[in-house]
C-alpha cells in the first residue's frame, strides 16, 4: 500500500496481492483471451483502481460494469485506454467484482453506464498516463512537460529517447496521483470513436465458460426452486417423500427471502419470497425430482385475470379521478371550443424479459462469510439485502460478475441472488440455484400492462390547441409529463393512475417509454392525419413551437434535437419520394438522454408484415464504439419490433398462461427487419444512452407503417393477432 | 442408471447416468463442456444445438439413450482454436451482445452451410429461425452465415 496514494486519489490504488478481493477473479482468470495478442511479461504494477501494467508495457484494464450484452466491458475500457494513450492490442480486460471501495456506481440500468462514468474513465485514464509521464520524466531527467506519448511509449523528442509504459510503470504507481490532469480534445482520440470488437467474443464463439450458469465449484449442489403456480398463492405444506427418495436429490428445504422486519430496497421485488428448494447432484436429476413433489398451495390474495384487469384499468382512464402530473394553460376550455377532437387509446399487456440464460446464482454461505457469484445489474444492491437476510456484515459479502445472458431490466431485481444466499445457508453447502425457463418465465417482474388515452383539439385552422394525456398501469402509468409534446401546446394536461396488483411489474428495457413512445407516436399520426399535415412536417412544426416560443419551463428534452433527428431520417430515407408499395411510417423520441427518429419501410405478405428496412437517426453525442452502437441499435429496433407485434403474459385465474417459447412468441429470424441503417448525429456531445433509445420509438413507426398499408390503425399490442383477422385492402401504400 | 459410452468432439467419455437424461445435461453435468447452453429444455430456442454425425439436433430433448455411437460435436469441437470459418465469420461480424444464444447459432448455422453451402438470403433467414436471440442479432447472424459461406 502506498499512503500517498491513497491520501492524494479519487481513485484507490492498492498493491494487487493476489489476495483478498481478488479471489473472487480467480475463476475469471483461468480465461485468458484465446486470441492473446501478447502474453503479459513480469510484475504487475497497479497504478490505480483501473489499470494495471506488466513490465513488457501489456496493460489490463478493470471494466468495472456489470455486462449484460450492452458491450460495456468493450467500451467503458476503451475511454481509459483511450486517455493512458496505449495501443488497444495491448490490453487485456477483466471483469471486475463487486468493491465499492475501488469503483462507484457498478449497476447496468438506465442506458447510463457510459454517461455516468464518461469523466471517471477518462480520468482514469489519464491520471495514470500523467504518473507514467512524471516516471519517465524522472528516468530520463528533463522536464515532463517535453516528453510526448503514443501507444503505450513516452518519448523526449529533444534528445530522440523514449520508454515505454512497462518500463516505468512500477516507478510510476509510487508517484503523487495529479488531481486534474489534462484529458485529450476529441479531435485527438485513436480508441474512442472507432470501431473495436467486443473482447469476450472469442471465448463467446469457442462456448468457453463465461456466464454464471457456467460456473462450477467442487463440492457445489444444483438447487432448483417450486413457485407458487399463481400470483396470490403461498406455500401450504409439501410432501417430498417421493423427490427425496429419487437419485442424486440430496434434501428438499423451504426458504424465506422475506423474515419478517426485512426492510425491502426498491430491487427487492418478488411476488414468491417463499419457495420450495430441490437440492441434488446434477442438473436433470433435480429437474425429475422437482416434478415428483407434492405441494399443496394456499390462496391469500385474489387470483387475477388478465380481461378483468384490462377493464379495470380502462375504467381508470375515463374515471373521475387522477394524478395531476402537468397542467397547462386551460386544457378543458380549449377542449370544448375545438373544432376537432382526436381521442384514442393504446393498451400493452405483462412482458416477461426472458433472458436466454434464465435466472441463476451460486452462493457459498458459511458462519461468517458468503461468497456470491453470478449475474446481476446491481450488485452493490444485492450485497445490501443479502447483508440484511443473512444477519452479516456487508464487509463479509462478495459478489463476483458474470457476464451475463441478457439483462433488458430483469437482473436489476436479485431476487435470484437472495435465493441462492438463504438456500447455501440452509443447506450448509455450496449450491448453484437455476430456473428452469419455466420458473423463470411465471415468476412476475413483468414489464407492466399499461392503457393510455390520448386527445387532441384542433381549431378550425387544425392548429394543435390543446392535448390531454392520461396513463394508467399495474403497477405504474406510463406517462412522463414534461416530455413532448409537453411544451408544444398552450393547453396540456397529463395524468397518472395507478392499479395495483398482486402480480409483480419491474423496469423492462426502456421502461414506460417502451409502450408509451410507440402509443404516442401513432397518436401525432392521426392528429397530423386529421389536420391533414404531412406526419414529419406536422412533428417539425410542433418542435418549433416548443423551440421559439415554449410552454413552460419544465420541459426535459431539448426540441432542436428531437428536430434534428427527425430531418436526418427524413432525408436520408427519401421521406419525400417513397418507393411505389411500399408503406413507410414515421416515429420520434427521446429517452435516457438521447434522441432517436426512425423511418420503416413495409410490405404486406398477406397479413404478414414485412420490415424492408428501418432508417434510424441518432443522437447520442460522442459514439464510443461505432459497431458495437449500431448492434445495440439494430438489436433494439429487433426487439421493440418483435414485442410489439407478439409479445403477451396473460393472466387465467393468477396464474400466466405463457410458460416458455411455444406460447409466448419471441421475434424470429425471418421476422427481423431485413436492413437497418443508422445514422449519428456527430455533434461532440458527452455520451448519452445507447442500450435502450433505439426500442421505445420503433412500436409507433411499425403502426404507422401498419396503417398506411392496411388502412387498419392497431392500438392494442400484440399487434399480430389483430393482423391476422384482417381483411385487407388490394391496394398497399 | 446405466453406462454410456459416447463420441464428443472425437474423444470416447464414459458416463453413468438415468437413461432419459438429455444430451445437454450429459455434455455440461457430466462431461463439463458448458458451451452448449440450456435455454427452453422444450426444443424450442435453439441455445442446445449440437451435432449428431453432423446433423443439428436440439441437445435438450435429446435422451442419452438415442445416441448411441453417433458423433457429438459441440461448440468446443468446432476448433482449437475459434479458427472455423463460421466462428471467424462470427467475430467479423461481431454478432454477439449478450452472446448466449451464440453458440447455438453457430452450430446451427455449421450443419445448414453443409448441406447448403452457397445460399441465398432467404434460406438462410429460413435456416437460422429456430434459434432464439433475444438481443436481436438476427441482421448480424445473417451477414455472418453469408461471409462463411464464402470461405467454406
Amino acid at each position: 500500500m502506498n499512503t500517498t496514494i491513497n491520501r492524494r486519489s479519487f481513485l484507490k490504488a492498492s498493491a494487487l496481492t493476489g489476495g483478498g478481493l481478488m479471489i473472487g477473479f480467480n475463476w475469471f482468470a483461468g480465461c485468458q483471451p484465446a486470441i492473446d495478442p501478447l502474453a503479459p511479461v513480469g510484475d504487475w504494477s497497479e497504478i490505480n483502481a483501473f489499470l494495471k501494467i506488466a513490465e513488457n508495457g501489456i496493460v489490463t484494464i478493470m471494466s468495472p460494469n456489470p455486462e449484460i450484452g450492452q458491450n460495456v466491458k468493450t467500451s467503458m475500457p476503451m475511454i481509459v485506454a483511450e486517455e493512458l494513450d496505449v495501443d488497444w492490442k495491448h490490453v487485456i480486460v477483466e471483469q471486475a467484482g463487486l468493491d465499492t471501495v475501488k469503483f462507484s456506481r457498478q449497476l447496468a440500468g438506465g442506458s447510463d453506464s457510459i454517461r455516468q462514468s464518461w469523466a471517471g474513465l477518462r480520468k482514469a485514464g489519464a491520471t495514470a498516463r500523467h504518473m507514467l509521464v512524471d516516471a519517465a520524466a524522472q528516468r530520463l531527467e528533463v522536464p515532463a512537460s517535453e516528453l510526448t506519448t503514443s501507444a503505450g511509449v513516452i518519448t523526449h523528442a529533444g534528445s530522440k529517447r523514449s520508454v515505454g509504459y512497462g518500463e516505468v510503470a512500477s516507478a510510476a504507481a509510487l508517484l503523487p496521483v495529479p488531481e486534474n490532469p489534462t484529458l485529450k480534445e476529441a479531435k485527438d482520440f485513436t480508441i474512442v470513436g472507432t470501431s473495436r470488437k467486443n473482447v469476450d467474443a472469442p471465448k463467446i464463439v469457442q462456448g468457453e465458460p463465461l456466464y454464471g450458469m457456467d460456473f462450477k465449484r467442487d463440492g457445489m449442489l444444483i438447487a432448483m426452486m417450486e413457485h407458487p403456480p399463481a400470483f396470490g398463492m403461498t406455500v401450504k405444506s409439501v410432501d417430498a417423500t417421493a423427490a427425496k427418495a429419487m437419485p442424486g436429490i440430496v434434501d428438499v428445504i423451504t426458504v424465506n427471502t422475506r423474515p419478517d422486519g426485512f426492510q425491502a430496497q426498491w430491487m427487492d421485488v418478488t411476488a414468491f419470497p417463499e419457495l420450495v428448494v430441490v437440492l441434488g447432484r446434477s442438473t436433470w436429476e433435480v429437474m425429475k425430482a422437482k416434478k415428483a413433489l407434492t405441494i399443496e398451495w394456499e390462496t391469500t390474495s385474489r387470483l387475477e385475470n388478465s380481461a378483468e384487469q384490462s377493464a379495470s384499468l380502462a375504467g381508470l382512464l375515463t374515471g373521475r379521478t387522477a394524478e395531476v402530473a402537468r397542467r397547462d394553460g386551460n386544457p378543458e376550455a380549449a377542449f370544448r371550443n375545438a373544432a376537432k377532437v382526436i381521442d384514442r387509446t393504446y393498451s400493452a399487456p405483462f412482458l416477461a424479459h426472458n433472458t436466454m440464460e434464465p435466472m441463476n446464482f451460486f452462493a457459498h454461505v458459511t458462519a461468517d462469510r458468503a461468497e456470491l457469484i453470478g449475474p446481476i445489474q446491481t450488485p452493490e444492491a444485492l450485497r445490501k439485502s443479502v447483508s440484511q437476510l443473512l444477519s452479516m456484515p456487508e464487509e463479509n459479502i462478495t459478489i463476483a460478475l458474470t457476464r451475463m445472458g441478457g439483462g433488458f431490466g430483469r437482473r436489476l431485481y436479485g431476487n435470484f441472488g437472495m435465493e441462492a444466499a438463504a438456500i447455501s445457508k440452509v443447506a450448509g453447502a455450496p449450491i448453484k440455484l437455476i430456473y428452469s425457463r419455466e420458473d423463470d418465465m411465471t415468476q412476475g417482474t413483468y414489464r407492466p400492462a399499461y392503457q393510455v388515452r390520448y386527445r387532441a383539439a384542433l381549431d378550425a385552422n387544425n392548429n394543435l390547441i390543446a392535448f390531454h394525456v392520461r396513463g394508467a398501469g399495474i403497477s405504474e402509468s406510463p406517462v412522463f409529463a414534461n416530455r413532448f409534446p409537453a411544451g408544444t401546446v398552450d393547453n396540456y394536461l397529463a395524468e397518472n393512475v395507478v392499479l395495483e396488483s398482486n402480480v409483480s411489474t419491474g423496469a423492462w428495457r426502456a421502461p414506460r417509454s417502451n409502450f408509451i413512445a410507440g402509443a404516442e407516436q401513432a397518436f401525432i399520426d392521426e392528429v397530423a392525419e386529421a389536420a391533414g399535415k404531412d406526419p414529419i412536417a406536422f412533428r417539425l412544426e410542433l418542435f418549433d413551437r416548443a423551440m421559439t416560443n415554449p410552454v413552460g419551463t419544465d420541459n426535459d428534452y431539448d426540441p432542436a434535437r428531437m428536430a434534428g433527428v427527425l430531418k436526418l431520417a427524413r432525408d436520408k430515407s427519401g421521406w419525400d419520394a417513397t418507393p411505389a408499395g411500399v408503406a413507410r411510417g414515421v416515429s420520434v423520441y427521446y429517452c435516457h438522454n438521447s434522441y432517436v427518429a426512425q423511418v420503416l419501410d413495409l410490405t404486406m405478405n398477406g397479413n404478414q408484415p414485412i420490415v424492408d428496412k428501418v432508417w434510424c437517426a441518432v443522437d447520442c453525442g460522442i459514439v464510443v464504439n461505432p459497431d458495437a452502437a449500431l448492434n445495440q441499435i439494430e438489436g433494439g429496433i429487433v426487439d421493440g419490433i418483435g414485442h410489439a407485434m407478439y409479445g403477451a403474459i396473460t393472466i387465467a385465474d393468477g396464474r400466466p398462461e405463457q410458460r416458455n417459447f411455444d406460447t409466448y412468441s419471441l421475434i424470429r429470424n425471418t421476422q427481423a427487419p431485413k436492413a437497418v441503417e443508422a445514422f449519428f448525429v456527430d455533434n461532440g456531445i458527452d455520451p448519452t444512452g445507447l442500450g435502450e433509445p433505439s426500442l421505445p420509438p420503433v412500436s409507433g413507426a411499425l403502426a404507422n407503417a401498419i396503417a398506411k398499408a392496411t388502412g387498419k390503425r392497431l392500438y392494442s399490442q400484440p399487434f399480430a393477432p389483430a393482423l391476422e383477422g384482417l381483411e385487407l385492402p388490394s391496394a398497399v401504400g | 442408471m446405466a453406462n454410456y459410452t459416447l463420441d464428443v468432439n472425437g474423444k470416447q467419455h464414459q458416463v453413468d447416468v438415468e437413461s432419459d437424461t438429455p444430451l445437454l445435461w450429459v455434455l455440461r453435468d457430466h462431461l463439463n463442456l458448458t458451451g452448449t447452453k440450456f435455454g427452453c429444455g422444450v426444443a424450442q430456442c435453439g441455445a442446445c444445438t449440437v451435432h449428431l454425425d453432423g446433423a443439428a439436433v436440439r441437445s435438450c430433448s435429446t435422451p442419452i439413450s438415442t445416441v448411441g455411437d453417433m458423433a457429438v460435436t459441440t461448440i468446443e469441437g468446432l476448433s482449437d482454436d475459434g479458427s472455423h470459418p463460421v466462428q471467424q465469420a462470427w467475430m467479423e461480424h461481431d454478432v454477439p451482445q449478450c452472446g448466449y444464444c451464440q453458440a447455438g447459432q453457430i452450430m446451427t448455422a455449421v450443419a445448414f452451410l453443409k448441406s447448403n453451402p452457397a445460399p441465398t438470403d432467404d434460406a438462410i433467414e429460413q435456416a437460422m429461425n429456430g434459434n432464439l436471440c433475444r438481443c436481436g442479432t438476427y441482421l448480424r447472424i445473417r451477414a455472418a452465415v453469408k461471409t462463411a459461406s464464402s470461405h467454406l
